[in-house]
Formats: structure tokens, C-alpha cells, sequence
């Protein structure tokens, strides 16, 4: 068995869902190897090679692949899977995965299978599905399995320790059907949504983008968390749409998650039910995320927070904690 | 321009999904079903599109049993002008096979641009779009948050990990919809009356000439480990805050 994995990157360094897609692909056993497709994208295949359990990463640098158009990026990976004899093909379930592998399944003619969770064997896999409220557990009787991974179901693979070798891959084209005009990034010193040790999330119950501006980012920043949201705050615009924790946002599970002003709709635990501790704060005492989290405080978040903010001084001193990545 | 919007008939997005207890799968009998939310977003975004004269046409699409044919009306009265109904025995198809039908489809209305849900909130795939566009040889715009047509091109900004990034793809081309695209209008009676005079065309799966069997095995379908609720605390703000912080203050602090 010979696994290819496609790494998430922006061209610099390796995004950190690659490294537990990493873990998911030596589960299945057999060689791993690391595709960096970009454009002056030494530093990203570098940072692969010393991830350990990789024996061999490829990189394609072209100009065609700097933005990741999945226009350009699937028919080399097509390429790939069918010149390097591959049994399996892995992305994180991230935005840049589900939105490239799909295209490649087809173009090999393969079913993929989104989102996993768990290997039972190279050919057995468990997703959820239903806003988490199922496990399937599924088979393939492809010869090439194609895969989407959730990065939170896995650990992360160490970035160092490894020393693979870098093989140039050519023959990345123009597709001419598509063409990146720009990004607009949310620029945060915080850690990421997707590996932060805690989250800190608003909801509707915050009422306005002001009152989520006045409350959440002192929390947050007290404990070195990320903030996260329900989909109501991200529609309200209170936040960016990034912020979205959920079955059609991110998927969450650190060892903390404080619900502020959230109801707990089926949709949102989604996202974060695998939290390790669940907090959660809100006025009423029949609200659903009260069914699932480990403390609820029932009250009124306007009276709440400032105590929080308080007694957290007691305990972390004003400065808070210490930013972890 | 034609638009063409493929639709799915799902579990109605606030109804609490059932394990039934063979494993088979979950429990749809009896079982509150509607369009799936992003498939709404879906024809309305085209219907717009025609409102603004981008568009001439907009054909809806479902591919399923009979009942389908509930959620295409919907559709219908959004203010899609035609449906198609390419029935299956009933079970659900996979999303290689629905997107090979559908560039079939594609193919015989001659359709300039394909807008799809970006996921089902049944199986959760998030897979047919973006398939779709590769068997067309098409670009695709996954997970839009606006769309606008300039000429020969599409403007699409899409909603990705990090923030917001737009693309310009050549027409014709595969867009799917993410929740911020925009608002579904609320579906009036008289809208609902008029859908039911539109036209409906019904075609059996078989005549597509595509293999319709699942690659993919599903073996058994599980409730996943249930949380238990733990302890709520009432009283004031301060007492309450206090009883938390002595809980786990230690594991707060790491
Ligand atoms: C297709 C689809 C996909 C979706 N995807 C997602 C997703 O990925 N993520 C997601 O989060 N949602 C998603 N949703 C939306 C989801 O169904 C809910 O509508 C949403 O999560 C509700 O957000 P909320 O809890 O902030 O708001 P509400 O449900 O309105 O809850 C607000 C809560 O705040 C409490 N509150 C109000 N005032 C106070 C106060 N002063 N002090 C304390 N508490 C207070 C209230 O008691 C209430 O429980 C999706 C929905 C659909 C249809
Ligand atoms: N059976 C179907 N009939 C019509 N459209 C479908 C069907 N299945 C999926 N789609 C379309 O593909 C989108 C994404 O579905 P999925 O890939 O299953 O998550 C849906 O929002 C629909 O627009």
C-alpha cells in the first residue's frame, strides 16, 4: 500500500490539519508520501520532509498552483494517483480539502468518502454523518480510495524528526477555467479555532456585534483560546464567517469549550460535542447545550461574565494566560 | 442563460435524527422531510439571478423516489420555471452517480451554469458539485457567499478556512452555496398555487444509462457515545462563578 497525502499549506508553512491527516494515513499502514503543490513553495516541502513517517515528499512548484485552484491542482493529482500506483488519498476536511478532492475523485472515477473519523482497516472507515447524530461505518470496494480526514479525530503526527527525500514533480498546467482575483484573511494573534486548548464561543445570546466585541475577546485573551461562534452570530455579521463552529462550519475539540449565549442547536454540536469539558452559560435552564455540558451556569451572560472575568484575574493573575499555540 | 439547480429531499434540518435500532440506518418513516437547506439557497440565488434578467430559465432538478417531486414544487414556487424529476427506486445514490446524471442533464438542456447546496445534512458528502465540475471540464466555485456575473465570467467569493477568497471562473460553470449567499424568501400561497401549474417532466434513472450502484457499503449505521448533561448551577452570578472555578479552576489553568 502506497498513500498520498495532499498537504494544506500557504506555500510558507504547513497548515496543522496536514500534520493529523499525517497520523490518519500511517493508520492505514503502509509508505506515506506528502504532496506540496504550490508556487516558491520550498520552505512548505522543507517542513514536510522532517514530519515524521514520511518517506517521500513531492513537490510541484508552478505558477499554475500558487492560489490552490482545485482546477489546476486535481488533474495533477489525477497524474499522480495513476502514474505512483497509490491505494489512498488523503486531505484534511478542511475547506481546501472538501473543496479539491472531490474533483479529483471524479476525474479518477471514484466514489470518495467525506469526513472520516476512525480507520477500521485500509478499506473500512466511520464518518458521521446527520450533524454527527449517526456513525456510518463504510466500505469501499475501490481499488484507490480517495479521503477526507477530520483532523480532530486524529493526533498530530511530530512536525520534526523525519528526513524524507524531496522529488520535483512536473507538469502542472493552466486550466484557464478559473482565476484567483483575492483573499481576505482574518488576521488574529490567537491560536487556531482547530487546535486552540480552548475555545471561547458566542451566540445570539450576546445581542449585538458590540456586546460580542465588549465580552468575548477579553475572555478569550485571559485564557489563550480561540473564539469561535454559532452560526447566528457569523449571519448577524457580528464575526467572520470563519468563526462558524459547527456541522457546516469547523469541527472542534479542545480541551475546553465555553458556550456563551448558545442555544445547542442540533447543527452547532455538531462542532464541538467532542469537546474534552463543555461550559456553558446561558439564562435558560431548559436550553439543549445544558444536556451536554459538563458545567452549565444558568444565568443572565451580562452578570456572568464579569464575574468570570474576576475570578479568572484571582486565578491567572490580570495578564492571563500565557498565548499557546 | 439557463440555470440549472439540482435539489435533495432530506430530514427536515430541526428534526432530531433517529438511529433506528437494526443499525440499518436512520429512521425517515414518519419522519419530517423538506428541501435540503442549502438547495433552498440554491433557487433562490438562481431565481434571482433571473429576476436581475441574467438569467432566462431556471430548471430544478431531483434525483430520488416520488416524493421528490414535494420539494421540486417548492422550488417551483421559490419561482423556477421548470423541474425535472429523474426518479430512482427510492434509496439514496451516490454522489459520483448524481453527478454523472447530472452532467447528462447538463448536457441536453444545454445549461450555462450549475448552482448546487454545498452540502447535504443528511450524508453530509459535500462531494457533488465539485465532481459535476470536473466531469464537465468545468471551474467551480464551491462554498459561495456572493456571486456576480460580469460578462462571460462568474465573480464568486467563497468562504474558506481563514477568511474569504473570490474567484473570476469562465462560463459556464459549477457554483455551490454556502449559508451567507443569501436569505430564502418566504414562499406565499399564490406562489404555491401557480407552482402546481407548472411543468414537471419525469424520467426514470435507467434511461441515463449510468451504473446506479453504490461503490461504497454502508455496513451499519450507530448512535455515537451520548454525553451526559453534568451539574447546573444556579443562583447569583457571583456564587455560581465561584462553584465553577472551584470545580475546575486547575484544569482552566492547564
Ligand atoms: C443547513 C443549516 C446549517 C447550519 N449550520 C450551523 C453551524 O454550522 N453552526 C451553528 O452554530 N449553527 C448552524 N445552524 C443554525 C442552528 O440551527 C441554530 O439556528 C444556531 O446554532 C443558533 O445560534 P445561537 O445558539 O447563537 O442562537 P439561539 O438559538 O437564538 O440561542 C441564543 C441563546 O442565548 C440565550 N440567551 C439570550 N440572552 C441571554 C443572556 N442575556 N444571558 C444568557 N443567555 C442568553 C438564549 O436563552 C438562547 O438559548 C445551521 C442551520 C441550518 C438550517
Ligand atoms: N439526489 C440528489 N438530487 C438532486 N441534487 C442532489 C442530490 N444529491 C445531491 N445533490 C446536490 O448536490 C449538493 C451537495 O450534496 P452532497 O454532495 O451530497 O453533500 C446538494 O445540495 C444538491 O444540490
Amino acid at each position: 500500500m502506497t498513500i498520498l497525502v495532499i498537504a494544506e499549506h500557504d506555500n510558507t508553512a504547513l497548515k496543522n490539519p496536514t500534520l493529523h491527516t499525517v497520523t490518519a494515513a500511517e493508520k492505514l499502514g503502509g509508505e506515506v508520501h506528502l504532496l506540496v503543490a504550490g508556487k516558491s513553495c520550498d520552505a512548505a516541502a522543507e517542513a514536510a520532509a522532517k514530519i515524521s513517517g514520511i518517506s517521500k515528499v513531492l513537490k510541484a512548484d508552478d505558477a499554475a498552483l500558487e492560489h490552490q485552484l482545485a482546477e489546476n491542482i486535481a488533474p495533477l493529482v489525477a497524474d499522480l494517483a495513476q502514474k505512483g500506483g497509490y491505494t489512498h488519498i488523503l486531505a484534511p476536511a478542511g475547506t481546501f480539502g472538501k473543496n479539491l478532492l472531490p474533483r479529483v475523485a471524479a476525474l479518477l472515477d471514484v466514489q470518495m468518502i467525506s469526513d472520516i473519523t476512525e480507520i477500521v482497516n485500509a478499506t473500512t472507515f466511520v464518518r458521521p454523518v446527520y450533524a454527527g447524530n449517526a456513525l456510518a461505518t463504510v466500505e469501499s470496494g475501490q481499488s484507490l480510495n480517495i479521503l477526507t480526514v477530520r483532523p480532530t479525530a486524529f493526533d498530530a503526527a511530530l512536525a520534526e524528526g523525519g528526513n524524507a527525500a524531496i522529488e520535483d514533480v512536473a507538469g502542472a498546467q493552466e486550466s484557464g477555467l478559473s482565476a484567483f482575483v483575492k483573499r481576505e484573511l482574518t488576521e488574529s494573534e490567537r491560536p487556531e479555532l482547530g487546535d486552540a486548548r480552548i475555545v471561547v464561543s458566542g451566540g445570539r445570546g450576546l445581542g449585538s456585534k458590540e456586546e460580542f466585541e465588549r465580552l468575548i475577546p477579553p475572555l478569550a485573551d485571559k485564557l489563550g483560546a480561540a473564539i469561535g461562534a454559532s452560526r447566528a452570530a457569523v449571519d448577524a455579521g457580528w464575526v467572520p464567517n470563519d468563526y462558524q463552529v459547527g456541522q457546516t462550519g469547523k469541527q472542534v475539540a479542545p480541551e475546553i469549550y465555553i458556550a456563551i449565549g448558545i442555544s445547542g442547536a442540533i447543527q452547532h454540536l455538531a462542532g464541538m460535542k467532542d469537546s474534552k469539558i463543555i461550559i456553558a452559560v446561558n439564562k435558560d435552564a431548559e436550553a439543549p447545550i445544558f444536556k451536554i455540558a459538563d458545567i452549565g451556569l444558568v444565568g443572565d451572560l451580562q452578570e456572568i461574565m464579569p464575574e468570570l472575568m474576576k475570578a479568572l484575574d484571582g486565578l491567572l493573575g490580570t495578564n492571563g494566560m500565557q498565548k499557546t499555540a | 442563460m439557463k440555470i440549472l439547480v439540482p435539489v435533495k429531499r432530506v430530514i427536515d434540518a430541526y428534526v432530531k435524527p433517529r438511529v433506528k435500532s437494526d443499525q440499518s440506518g436512520v429512521e425517515l418513516t414518519n419522519v419530517k422531510m423538506d428541501i435540503n437547506p442549502f438547495c433552498e439557497i440554491a433557487v433562490e440565488e438562481a431565481v434571482r439571478m433571473k429576476e436581475k434578467g441574467e438569467a432566462a430559465e431556471v430548471v430544478v432538478v431531483s434525483i430520488g423516489g416520488a416524493k421528490c417531486e414535494e420539494i421540486l414544487r417548492k422550488a417551483l414556487a421559490i419561482g423556477a420555471d421548470r423541474a425535472v424529476l429523474v426518479e430512482t427506486a427510492g434509496e439514496d445514490v451516490e454522489p459520483l452517480v448524481v453527478a454523472k446524471i447530472l452532467k447528462n442533464l447538463v448536457e441536453k438542456e444545454s445549461a450555462d451554469l450549475v448552482i448546487l447546496g454545498k452540502q447535504s445534512i443528511d450524508g453530509d458528502n459535500n462531494q457533488t458539485g465539485q465532481m459535476l465540475a470536473a466531469l464537465l471540464g468545468w471551474g467551480q466555485g464551491a462554498f459561495a457567499s456572493d456571486i456576480k456575473k460580469d460578462g462571460d465570467t462568474l465573480q464568486v467569493m467563497r468562504e474558506v478556512d481563514g477568511g474569504l477568497e473570490t474567484l473570476s471562473l469562465k462560463m459556464p460553470a459549477v457554483v455551490t452555496t454556502d449559508l451567507r449567499l443569501n436569505e430564502p424568501r418566504y414562499v406565499k400561497l399564490p406562489n404555491i398555487m401557480q407552482a402546481k401549474r407548472k411543468p414537471l417532466d419525469k424520467i426514470p434513472a435507467a434511461d441515463f444509462g449510468v451504473d446506479l450502484a453504490p461503490r461504497v457499503a454502508v455496513l451499519k449505521v450507530t448512535e455515537p457515545p451520548q454525553r451526559s448533561g453534568g451539574e447546573l448551577l444556579e443562583g447569583s452570578a457571583a456564587e455560581i462563578v465561584q462553584q465553577m472555578m472551584d470545580k475546575i479552576g486547575n484544569r482552566i489553568a492547564g
